[in-house]
């Protein structure tokens, strides 16, 4: 039986994009770059207006230890730093660079391989790569790898799963740059001074399993794993559940449990960074849906406007009624195609008018689907039903901060009740109770 | 760009169950017993599931009108009820009283709670429990046998339903001042309640009991259909049966583990009970430890009402008291969560 853990779902795969190689996509006139396109503080323009920039140049230095610098995808000229729409919802800062369409890189003619030097040098290399995390969360990698002082970490997982329909990105990825990938592991793998490292890969990628597999077969160390398919099964926590039968603690981290979890987007980022001394200015992106002329997975610079890589993805449909940066379990809707793509997009997908649901939420029948399904083990109806009553206490106690908001819940609901909409209400609420908290006892 | 993008929060696809399809998958898993109704009580019984489905229906429709909220009776739950308490009539009751127990299921049980997903008792089960009360001589009287068999199922006693006879002869059994003769009279029931013939006509359905009860392979038809379709769980069937096994098993006889747990099994209203009436999901726990306890406790209380109560059936009143427990249930049975520690 295919390793797994306990709850989700299985919804259609969609994987309409999987046979299709990566494309590289013609260059947009202009890129609009944002500041903020990870977990932590904004990087801070090193730019001005005017300035000429070349691919890989940094327009944006890291503020603090959980943030990332900035590169310019294209070569061109500063055209303004000011507030753009932003996928993750408002408007936020960014700075629109023109394309010269020269395609200059920054001079990496000098560059020095550095898979082979120390923590510290690969450590800051990454971070100097502006490097987060590719599945979506965008997390600093550099972070990930510098535990804490007595933490180990002694086993990496390559999380290959790719459990969200429609995408197809990685599954690309680990079909054209298996060395890549599997060399940035043991790059990861070395810094930590982990002795076990996994690829786990959903079983509904076979050519994958095998390619990974065929490529490692003579290492003791790392071992490709075929997951069940079920979403979602790329979940940190229920991935190293599924492969080495460790809990992460609630409200703890992997390395709690000696574990850390990197996409393999990621480690393919890493081992380009340390090789080659390229930053992160471009990334793979699945564009898919019922409402998109020719979808595929496409290498896209950091910064392009969604419409733009619609317009080379064939265009969409008339009936285009809703864009989804992301998989359509956790991706967010998006008001215009005017928004850029950022570190974090690993697809959009477009959807037409029929496929688009606009569902009224219905009294809860205590089914008991949703607890059924959680893959936290969760009781959602009863938080969902607290926070709709302003009870946040209640839903405190019921183990909303260990919601990882995958909408399991959600779409196996017969009453269509919008946890997970529910549960960023209220989890907004506990995180403003404690600001005030703090602020009294400060 | 031309039109205006939706913008909802995610998940932003969705399972294709809604309340709908649970409702009328529970409808039709209903059918074949309703079917069977007929075939074994005639028109009569079809008479009863229609008055008490559309009296269900049209009091769903007035008080929702009343209390100026959206009038929801398409969504199948008013026809469930309706059928529910046709289910759990005797086929001779006057064409009234289904109409009368479906209006107090739905406007006492049912709305003033706030409609369906609130109320804490099952209505079907709550309108029973009103009849019962009000007219218990309708309701404990007026059994008819089967067009091919007879009330009992058995040849030798024809006045009772078969659990009426079990109850007559623990009795009897139980009695200290009865005579040899009655003693072995009612072995001799006993024996002809637990031979082949008889457990084949409970099985069969072709026995005395409430419209929808008696036949146990039409309702594990309907019951098989939902556990396929996921609508039900097998935690509370299987907990409250297996429960009721257990238990007559051992209490059930003269001395401890000289019970007769098929013959329970099988007759009464227990299969139509576990199976559709306490997996009522509005009315059970959501937690599946939770399922298993409230199966345990209906088993119980079935149990001890059939072999020690003033009844002979035990299962809708069972049913009704563990509702009043599920609140207390499901919040301690919560499942420990990924990465929890139970104790810290
Ligand atoms: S969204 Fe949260 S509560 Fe819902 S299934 Fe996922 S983890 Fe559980
Ligand atoms: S799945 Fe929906 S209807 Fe069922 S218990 Fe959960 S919230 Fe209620």
């Amino acid at each position: 039986m295919a390793k797994t853990f306990r709850g989700g779902v299985h919804p259609p795969e969609a994987k309409l994009t999987a046979s299709k190689p990566i494309e590289t996509i013609a260059q947009p006139d202009r890129v609009i770059i944002p500041l903020s396109q990870h977990t932590g503080a904004p990087s801070k323009p090193t730019v001005k207006v005017g300035e000429e920039v070349l691919i890989g140049s940094k327009i944006g230095e890291a503020e603090g230890f959980i943030s990332v610098p900035t590169h310019s995808s294209v070569s061109g000229k500063v055209k303004a730093i000011a507030n753009y729409p932003h996928p993750l919802g408002r408007p936020m800062p960014a700075i629109e660079i023109e394309n010269d369409s020269r395609d200059e890189w920054i001079d990496l003619s000098h560059w020095t391989d550095l898979t082979n030097s120390s923590p510290d040098e690969i450590r800051r290399a990454v971070r100097e790569a502006g490097i987060v995390g590719l599945g979506g969360a965008a997390f600093p990698t550099h972070v990930k790898l510098s535990p804490p002082e007595g933490k180990t970490i002694d086993t990496v997982i390559l999380n290959g799963a790719e459990c969200e329909p429609y995408l197809t990105g990685d599954h690309r990825l680990m079909l054209e740059h298996p060395d890549e990938i599997i060399e940035g592991l043991r790059v990861i793998m070395k810094v930590l001074g982990a002795a076990r490292g996994y690829i786990g890969i959903e079983r509904n990628k076979p050519d994958a399993i095998d390619k990974m597999s065929e490529k490692v077969e003579d290492e003791e160390s790392i071992e490709v794993v075929g997951l069940k398919v079920k979403y979602p099964q790329g979940a940190e926590k229920q991935l190293i559940k599924a492969l080495t039968g460790r809990e992460v603690p609630c409200g703890g981290l992997p390395m709690d449990v000696g574990c850390l979890v990197q996409n393999v987007g990621t480690s393919y980022a890493i081992w380009q960074a340390l090789k080659l001394g390229k930053p992160l200015i471009e990334r793979v992106v699945t564009v898919s849906g019922s409402a998109v002329k020719s979808p595929g997975n496409y290498m896209v610079r950091i910064g392009t406007t969604f419409s733009h890589v619609i317009e080379q993805a064939g265009g969409m449909d008339e009936g285009c009624s809703k864009i989804i940066m992301g998989g359509p379990m956790m991706g967010i809707a998006q008001h215009t195609d005017q928004v850029p793509v950022v570190k974090g997009t690993s697809g959009m997908i477009l959807l037409s008018a029929q496929d688009v649901r606009i569902d009224e939420p219905g009294p809860c029948l205590r089914c008991g689907k949703c607890v059924d399904h959680c893959p936290m083990r969760l009781v959602p109806n009863e938080i969902a039903r607290f926070v709709e009553k302003g009870r946040i206490a209640e839903a405190e106690a019921y183990g909303i901060l260990d919601c990882m908001e995958c909408g399991v819940c959600a779409y196996v609901c017969p009453s269509k009740i919008n946890h997970v909409h529910l549960f960023k209400i209220g989890k907004a609420e506990i995180a403003q109770r404690r600001r005030k908290e703090a602020g009294k006892e400060g | 760009m031309s039109a205006k993008l939706t913008v909802t929060p995610s998940p932003h696809i969705r399972d294709d169950l809604d309340i709908k399809k649970v409702m009328y998958a529970v409808v039709l898993a209903l059918i074949p017993s309703a079917i069977g109704g007929v075939y074994f009580f005639g028109l009569r019984a079809l008479v009863i599931i229609v008055a008490a489905s559309l009296a269900a229906i049209a009091t769903e429709a007035v008080c929702q009108k009343a209390i100026r909220r959206p009038v929801t009776i398409s969504d199948g739950s008013a026809l469930i009820t309706g059928i529910l308490l046709a289910f759990n009539l005797p086929p001779g009751v006057p064409y009234w009283l289904p109409v009368v127990g479906s209006v107090f299921a739905i406007a006492v049980a049912k709305i003033p709670f706030g409609g369906l997903g609130y109320n804490p008792l099952n209505p079907a089960l709550v309108g029973r429990a009103f009849l019962l009360a009000s007219w218990p001589v309708y309701m404990t009287t007026t059994w008819t046998a089967p067009s091919r068999g007879s009330l009992s199922g058995i040849s030798a006693i024809t006045t009772a339903t078969p659990l009426g006879v079990f109850k007559y002869v623990r009795h009897i059994l139980d009695n200290p001042s009865v005579g040899p003769d009655e003693i072995s009279r009612a072995n001799s029931y006993l024996a002809q309640l637990y031979s082949s013939a008889s457990l084949k006509n409970l099985f069969l359905g072709n026995v005395g009991g409430c419209i929808g009860e008696t036949s146990v392979i039409l309702l594990l038809i309907g019951a098989a259909y939902l556990l396929i379709k996921g609508i039900i769980c097998w935690r509370i069937p299987l907990s409250y049966i297996g429960t009721v096994a257990l238990l007559t098993w051992i209490l059930g006889g003269q001395g401890l583990f000289h019970g007769y747990p098929l013959f329970h099994v099988l007759s009464g209203g227990l299969v139509l009970g576990a199976f559709f009436m306490a997996t009522d999901m509005v009315t059970s726990p959501v937690t599946p430890k939770g399922k298993i306890i409230f199966g345990v406790g209906c088993g119980i209380l079935t149990s001890v009402i059939r072999l020690y109560g003033g009844y002979p059936e035990g299962v809708s009143y069972s049913i009704l008291i563990m509702n009043i427990t599920v609140p207390l249930i499901d919040r301690y049975t919560r499942p420990r969560k990924l990465g929890e520690v139970k104790g810290s």
